[in-house]
Formats: C-alpha cells, structure tokens, sequence
C-alpha cells in the first residue's frame, strides 16, 4: 500500500543507478550511454501508456502521438522555425499540457468504445497527428513537413546547457551523461507519480473500469471522467517525454512517430507486466536494449558462423522479436514482472493445497 | 430532502421496447422506506429490465420513476449510485483482478472524495481518507461474513462468497435501497437461509431493500410485500400469503389457461 521507507538495499540499488553511466561508459564506449538515454525516454513513454491501457485498461495504439505533440510543441517553442527561443521550464510545462489537451481530444469521442473498436480509432488517431504533421508546411509552413524541425535548443537550465560537457566536483560530465542524470530524475517523477496514484481513490476507480466498466458505473464512478482522466495523464507523460526528446535529439521529424513506434512502447508495457511499474520499467529496458544488442551483434556472429551475411541484421532483428514476443505470451502471459499483488494472492492458496495434500496422504496411511 | 415521505421509489407508467418486444409496459409500483421488496415473476417477465431502469442502464421509454422525492428517469448509473440506489448483478460483475477488499474499497469512491492532487501529495486529509475507506471495506467484508484473508482476489472467491462480496461493495455506497438481483441464484440451502439472514440484518440498519427472486419460498419468508411480473405487466402485488393465492399468478407460474381451482390452497408455486 504504501511507498515503502528506503532501505538499504534501496540506496545501493539507487548508488548503482547513479554510477550506471559510467560504468556503461567503461565498459561498452559512448554509443550505450546514448542508448541508455533513450531507455529512459522510452520507459517514460511506457509508464504513460500503463496508466491508459494497464490501469484503466484502455488500448491505445496511438499513443505515439502524444510524444510527437510534446516533441514538436519543444521543437516549434524552442528553434529557428519560429525565432522562438523559450526557457525549458516552460516549454516542459506546455509540453505536457498540449500533449494532455490532445489526450482528452481522443479521450471524448471514444468515450463509448471498448477494445477492439477503441484499438482502432486510436490508431487511427496516432496516423492522423503524424500525418498532419508530415503535410502543416503548405500553405502556412509550421512543421516544415518531411524535412522535420533542426537545430532545436538543447535542454537548457538558465546557463547550464546539457549539451555540453561539464566538470564537475572534479569528475567530467559529457553531454549523454548529463542527460542521463536529467532524465533520470524525470523517470523518477513519472515513477512516483504512478506509483502514488496506483495506490490511490482514483487508481481504484480505473481499475474498477478495467475490470468492469459497467458495474464500475453502477457503482457511483463517474466513468466518463475518470477515461479522461486516464487519457489525459497518460498523455501528459508522453509529452513530457517528447519534449526531452526534441532537446535531446535536437532535430524532429514526423517519421520517428510511425505506428511501429506505438507498437513498441505498447509491447513494453504488455511484455513487462501490464499494470505493474516495475514490470513496464524492464519491459522498456529490454526492449530498447536487446534490439540494439541484435543490431550490433547478428552481423559479426552470422558473418563467423556461416562466413558470410545470410539475413539482414535489420529484418532478423524484427524477426527475433516477433519470436520472443510469442515465446513469453505463451509462458509469461501476465508478463515478465507481474504485478506483485497476483503473487501474493498465490501464496496463501499454495500452502492451503499443500496442507490439503498433506491431510489426504495421512489419511491413506 | 425536506420532507420525509414513506415512499422510497415510486414507478408510474414505465414502459420500456427492445424493438418490437414490450419488455415492461405500463408498470407502476411503489416501494416503502425500510421494507423488503419482493419481485418475481417467471423467466423474462421483465424484473432484469425494470432492475437496469431504476439503476440507469436502460432509460425508459415513457413512465417516470421518482426516489427519495426527486424524478430521475434518463439518469446516468453513477448519479442514481450517488442518489442512494445501490444494486448487485443477475451474473455477479466483480472487479476480478482486484482483491475483495479492493472491490469493496471502490464503492466506497463515491463518498469519499480525493482526487489527483490527494494521491500524489499524500496529504492528511488524503492519508486519513484512505485509512477510513480502508477500514469501513473491512468491517464491510466481515459484516457479510467473509473471512477470508482480505486480500483474495474476487476471482477466487467461492461463488456464495462473490454474491456476498457484491453486496459489501453495494452496502460500500451507503445507499437508501439496495437492488439484489437474485442473490441466492445457485445457492444451496444452507447458504439462502444465512442470505436471508444477511438481508434481515441489512434491513434491520434502516436500508431498504428491492430483492428480484425466483426461489419462492425465499421470497414468502422474507418479504414484506411483493409484485408479480408477467410479459412486462404487474399481474399481482400485496403481502406475499394474498400474492401466492391469486389466480393470474399461479397461471403465470404454471403456464397457460391452466383452470386452477380456487381451493387448492396447499398449491406450491415453484419457479
């Protein structure tokens, strides 16, 4: 129930997630603390889409366009495209509110569907956005179509630029370390967040919808609001998410928010353990990093085993996943960290089985 | 409410089409403050129907229904919830997933009220808050005899206990009238008998009570009157002795122009 006091372990746990960058640094070069950082953003994106589809238990296809809203509400605050140049802490917040606003856009109108019929619209609704933002450069350019948005601010805190590297207390912090450490505590807000309102009046009534929205409503939840409730702040964090992106990566362009890209963050959520953050917090590490090893990797062992490139690392990559997606609907279907309140549920009834066992084989005796 | 009338809810006319099925028609009945109300009637005879009326799943297609005093037809679930009509389902609808704690914790949602800010501050009021929901849902579990560990989950209840539960989440709602729609469906004998015992209780805490029931003889022992559905009409209603003896109801129960003679009074009406 409650967020528990912070033990020992935690702060161990905690020390090793502040070193991360550098060991990752030590270790595998430059190219995965980069890598790391998108882990970040993308498990900010997950747990947003956790509370839309694992908590109120509404699927979502299209939530990469809430990232896309975020990502070019930072872009077109914050580059040449307008001459704008406004200060971060408030192009976050309206980041985030644009992206909420357009959560609730969706929100309304599909307030009546559920399931498949809802999977449907939104996806339909992430094409729209995209597209959108793939043609607003004729007759008023502001998105500046396919070409995408460059040369965006980077994220910026008065003087203290993240893009740079920084010395400090006598250690040297390159620019992806120091996004890291900025995005990390983002993800640790968005953790918090969800966390505190998992175990709250409101989280109670999203997963009463999600279980059963009709007798949620019978049971005085104002259904309509608590959806859009859900939308909006499932939407928020994708914005938050998009602005860091665009500052991060300093150039947007409406391919990065292709339905694949929903798709992913989609399976982040459902592979790691709908409903529970510590699940989609690993489903959004390993999927961004496994691809990545795949990308690196599939290459040189084909090229020893069979001496030459048989599959394109590329489609094998996509192959693979296919593959271990099937593997762990079939063995894990609750996801690999599911939520810890099934396995407790499980306990007592093991034991009251075995008890069972144990009277009937004394009675045999 | 300024004035306390004796009449809880009151049906006047209500008629209700599923396309070319009258599904109630021109139904009017009224229900006391503090009483057991029986409805019966055979299958499809329209108690479901009448029941999603007064709840807000279905709106009605003409007739108007007051409670506690105010007209409330064409209202959604949640304001007649909040109204103080609280109800069980036919095929139980728990929360599944949830613990049974959990589910009677989200009836409670409606009178409590923190929201985003409460969740994420944590605040006092917030903490103090969920502490009472917490405890009011346990006294609630073991008021309707659960004793089972509170964190089960509704799914592996056993099935008497998930009809228990769904009163507990109903009672949860503080309500004036609680609807039970056949709530000893599937129950053995034992288990109707501590049911009936349960609705006494209930009762006995100043909540009305609207019981849908096909078990008879539940109904006679419990009810302090009844009405009789037939294809959308109230063919009978009074205490549950004068009830059992009318014509049209046993012809109702035992099909057709059956000629039932009037002095057959040991004739057991079964559903």
């Amino acid at each position: 129930m409650k967020l528990h006091r912070p033990s020992n372990r935690h702060l161990i746990f905690a020390l090793a997630l502040l070193v991360l960058p550098f060991v990752i640094d030590a270790l595998f070069g430059h190219g995965w603390v980069r890598i790391a950082d998108f882990a970040l953003l993308y498990i900010m994106l997950a747990l947003g889409l956790n509370i839309v589809v694992g908590y109120a238990g509404l699927l979502d296809l299209g939530y990469i366009a809430f990232f896309a809203v975020g990502a070019y509400t930072y872009a077109l605050l914050g580059s040449p495209q307008f001459g704008l140049h406004w200060p971060l802490w408030v192009v976050l917040p309206i980041c985030a509110l644009s992206a909420c606003f357009f959560g609730v856009l969706l929100g309304a109108p599909t307030l009546r569907l559920r399931g498949d019929y809802l999977a449907i619209v939104t996806l339909g609704f992430g094409e729209i956005i995209r597209i959108f933002l793939n043609n607003l450069n004729a007759p008023v350019n502001i998105t500046n179509g396919p070409q995408g948005i460059s040369g965006i601010d980077p994220l910026r805190i008065g003087e203290f630029s993240f893009s740079r590297t920084h010395e400090l207390f006598g250690v040297e912090f390159s620019s992806v370390h120091l996004h890291y450490y900025l995005f990390f505590a983002f993800t640790l807000l968005i953790i918090f967040i969800s966390l505190r309102l998992q175990h709250s009046r409101i989280g109670r009534a999203w997963m009463a919808i999600r279980e059963d929205e009709v007798a949620a409503n019978a049971m005085g939840i104002n259904t309509r609001n608590i959806k859009l409730l859900a939308f909006a702040m499932g939407a928020m964090f994708g914005g938050i998410s998009g602005g860091l992106f665009a500052g991060f990566q300093g150039f947007v362009s409406p391919e990065s928010f292709s339905l694949m890209e929903s798709v992913m963050v989609l399976c982040m959520v459902v592979l790691g353990g709908m409903g529970n953050v510590s699940g989609v917090v690993l489903g959004g590490v390993l999927l961004v990093i496994l691809p990545e090893l795949f990308r690196n990797g599939a290459g040189p062992v084909q090229q020893a085993l069979f001496g030459k490139i048989l599959i394109d690392p590329e489609s094998l990559r996509m192959l693979m996943f296919g593959l271990a997606l099937i593997l762990v609907m079939i063995w894990r279907p609750a996801g690999l960290w599911p939520s810890t309140q099934r396995r407790r549920e499980l306990m007592p009834s093991e034991e009251v089985a075995l008890q069972e066992q144990g009277t009937v084989y004394d009675a045999t005796k | 409410m300024t004035q306390q009338s004796d009449v809880l809810l009151k049906l006047s006319g209500v008629a209700k089409h599923f396309g070319g099925l009258a599904a109630l028609s021109a139904v009017s009945l009224h229900i006391q403050r503090g009483e057991i109300y029986g409805l019966i009637g055979p299958n499809g005879a329209g108690k479901t129907t009448l029941f999603n009326i007064i709840t807000g799943l279905y709106q009605l297609d003409s007739g108007s229904f007051t409670f506690n005093g105010q007209a409330y037809a064409r209202s959604k679930p949640h304001v007649l919830a909040q109204a103080g009509i609280a109800r069980t389902f036919q095929n139980i609808r728990l929360f599944a997933n949830m613990t049974a704690l959990e589910n009677v914790m989200v009836g409670r949602h409606l009178r409590t009220h923190a929201g985003i800010w409460g969740a994420l501050s944590h605040n006092r009021s917030a903490r103090e808050e969920e502490q009472a929901i917490a405890e009011r849902a346990h006294e609630l579990l073991r008021y309707v005899g659960i004793h089972r560990p509170s964190n089960t989950l509704a799914k592996n209840l056993s099935y008497g206990e998930q009809r228990r539960l769904e009163i507990a989440r109903a009672l949860a709602t503080e309500p004036k009238l609680l609807a039970l729609d056949e709530p000893a469906a599937g129950m053995n004998a034992t288990e109707t008998e501590s049911l009936k015992e349960l609705m006494k209780k209930i009762r006995e805490t100043g909540v009305t009570v609207l019981l849908i029931e096909h078990d008879v003889k539940l109904i006679m022992g419990l009810c302090d009157r009844v009405a009789v559905l037939d294809y959308g009409k109230k063919i009978a209603e009074g205490v549950p002795e004068l009830v059992r003896n009318n014509p049209a109801v046993i012809a109702a129960y035992l099909g057709g122009d059956a000629d039932i003679p009037q002095d057959e009074h040991d004739l057991e009406i079964e559903s």
